[in-house]
């Protein structure tokens, strides 16, 4: 899969070639087929290789779920899970996920099948505007299984032991997902809930 | 952003010949630095080799009783990585306090070492900077400076290695093995990675465009209390200003390195023999001949306070 994107890239060089001032980046767009999942469905498309992974879901699959804050890896809202993993969308090309599997705030509930953590925002009171929820929700659901599988934190005590899950670290874990509206107290209230779930170990 | 081209190829010979064989190509592993620059159009590739399918994704032990780090793993599986966080606690506190976990997840050994500057003038094209546009000036020095440079810098640039990791290795004694186009290998202490800016500012490194970071040794574990201190404007999810990376031994004998003070991690050897006698004289030795500017003299006495926190941290 790569393989024959890179190879659609390398095709298009000439154009860039002429394009480009004296060999620096150039305007006329290079385009590459890409393949991904996104929410356990195969998706294939054109797209300019400038594309970030952000907007391939956003402008061209039109799933707004993941949102735009800053579009510089300074906000969390873009946050989603690509290959088990949370990432921020806005700072990675889409031609970098080949093959990929990619789950959105689509893909991890829907309002008829709230995810738990969903669930745990709105009975909390996780949110105001909501904007930044997208991002903490994806983060959030990473975030636990984070801390079940032994990573640690900043504000893990003692490195050589398997991190718990507490109110400092669900704080710190949290802090790449900004909310304008100063959600956090509530946010930290619902993950705790969640948490302590044992219906939302197989959700995520 | 600027419109490039793009590849990737399966080995890491291959990646370096990709590189050399195109003007102004470069290589990507996580993206989280090189898209940033590409969208404010301070790096202006024409060409990018994805690093991503080389297979350096590893973490082995080395015959030495050492580890060798691949340059494609992760920040996260680095810092959580068991012999890492046993052995070199400090590299593991240090990739922690850096970044959020959503750009660990993405963020690369090698990428980590080789991220650029965050001088706010660097990232604003409207300014001047000899290191994005060499001969332009440097709006720092007569500009708002308290993140910047209080040793080592020069007339033309006093911007500071963002690092966390990199301050780390340093106090470590890591060293930077990588491959060039022609095939040959090279291993360079980290002590040699990261260059003062002298009068080419605009470069970080002593690596050729061409040359990719294959992997980062670590000489075997040193023992001793290990600690990664941090100091920044709040909590989490924020650049140092200072910051220090000790590894002290029983008999108050140790090693450390700065973070936030140059363009490089900031260690002096020769001043690690004051450690015995406390923070004040080690900074002192360390600190001499640092030369802030108003804005950023309190960086002088932040690191001695950090250096202290972290000694006192180390002996508890
Ligand atoms: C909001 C934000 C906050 C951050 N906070 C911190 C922080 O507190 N502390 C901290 O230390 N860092 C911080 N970072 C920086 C982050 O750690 C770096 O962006 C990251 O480590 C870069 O790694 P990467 O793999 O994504 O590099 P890339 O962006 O892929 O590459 C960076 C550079 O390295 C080159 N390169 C990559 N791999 C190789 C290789 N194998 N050989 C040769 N050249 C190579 C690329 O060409 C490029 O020039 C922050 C970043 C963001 C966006
Ligand atoms: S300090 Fe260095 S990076 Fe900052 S403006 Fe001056 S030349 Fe540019
Ligand atoms: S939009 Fe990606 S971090 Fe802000
Ligand atoms: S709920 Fe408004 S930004 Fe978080």
């Amino acid at each position: 899969m790569a393989g024959s994107s890179a190879n659609a890239a390398l095709a298009a060089l000439p154009e860039i070639a002429k394009a480009g001032p004296a060999g620096t980046g150039g305007d006329a767009p290079v385009t590459a087929r890409m393949a991904f999942t996104v929410n356990g469905e195969r998706r294939e498309l054109d797209l300019d290789l400038r594309t970030s992974l952000l907007d391939a879901l956003r402008e061209h699959l039109h799933l707004t779920g993941s949102k735009k804050g800053c579009d510089h890896g300074q906000c969390g809202a873009c946050t989603m899970i690509v290959n088990g993993r949370r990432i921020n969308g806005c700072l990675t090309l889409a031609v970098m996920h080949q093959g990929a599997e990619i789950t959105t705030i689509e893909g991890l509930g829907t309002p008829d099948a709230l995810h738990p953590l969903q669930a745990a925002f709105i009975r909390h009171d996780g949110y105001q505007c909501g904007y930044c929820t997208p991002g903490q929700i994806c983060s959030g659901v990473a975030v636990l299984e984070e801390i079940r599988a032994g990573i640690p934190s900043h504000a893990t005590g003692d490195l050589t032991r398997a991190p718990d899950v507490s109110e400092a670290e669900i704080r710190e874990r949290m802090s790449g997902n900004i909310c304008r509206c100063g959600a956090y107290s509530n946010i930290v209230e619902a993950m705790t809930a969640f948490a302590g779930d044992p219906s939302s170990r197989s959700q995520a | 952003m600027k419109s490039f081209t793009y590849e990737r190829p399966g080995s890491p010979a291959e990646a370096a010949a990709a590189v050399a064989r195109r003007p102004h190509a470069k290589f990507i592993a996580g993206g989280t630095n090189l898209l940033d620059l590409m969208k404010l159009q301070i790096e202006t590739p024409a060409h990018l080799v994805d690093v991503n399918g080389l297979g350096l994704d590893r973490i082995e032990d080395t015959p030495e009783g050492g580890l060798r780090i691949g340059a494609l793993v992760r920040n996260t599986d680095l810092a959580a990585d068991e012999r890492v966080r046993r052995d070199y606690g400090v590299l593991a506190r240090a990739l922690l306090a850096g970044a959020t976990g959503q750009l660990r997840n993405q963020a690369t050994t090698a990428g980590n070492l080789l991220q650029r500057t965050r001088c706010p003038y660097f990232y604003d094209t409207a300014q001047a900077c000899n290191k994005r546009r060499p001969g332009s000036g440097c709006a720092a020095l007569d500009g708002v400076s308290r993140q910047l440079a209080v040793i080592g810098g020069s007339e033309a640039c006093i911007a500071t290695h963002p690092s966390d990791m990199a301050v780390a290795m340093r106090v470590l004694d890591a060293t930077v093995e990588t491959i060039d186009a022609a095939g040959a290998a090279r291993t360079i202490p980290i002590s040699e990675l990261h260059r003062l800016p002298g009068d080419e500012p605009e470069r970080d490194t002593t690596l050729e465009p061409d040359e990719l970071i294959t992997a980062v040794t670590l000489p075997k574990p040193l023992g001793g209390a290990q600690v990664y201190r941090k100091v920044r404007d709040r909590a989490s999810y924020a650049f140092a200003l200072v910051s220090v990376a000790a590894v002290v031994q029983p008999d108050g004998t140790g090693r450390v390195a700065f973070g936030g003070l140059a363009h490089k991690p900031w260690r002096v050897e020769a001043a690690e023999g004051e450690l015995p006698r406390g923070a004040k004289a080690t900074a002192e030795a360390a600190l001499a001949g640092a030369h802030p500017t108003p804005d950023n003299a309190f960086k002088l006495a932040l690191a001695e306070r950090t250096l202290g926190a972290a000694l006192k941290q180390a002996r508890a």
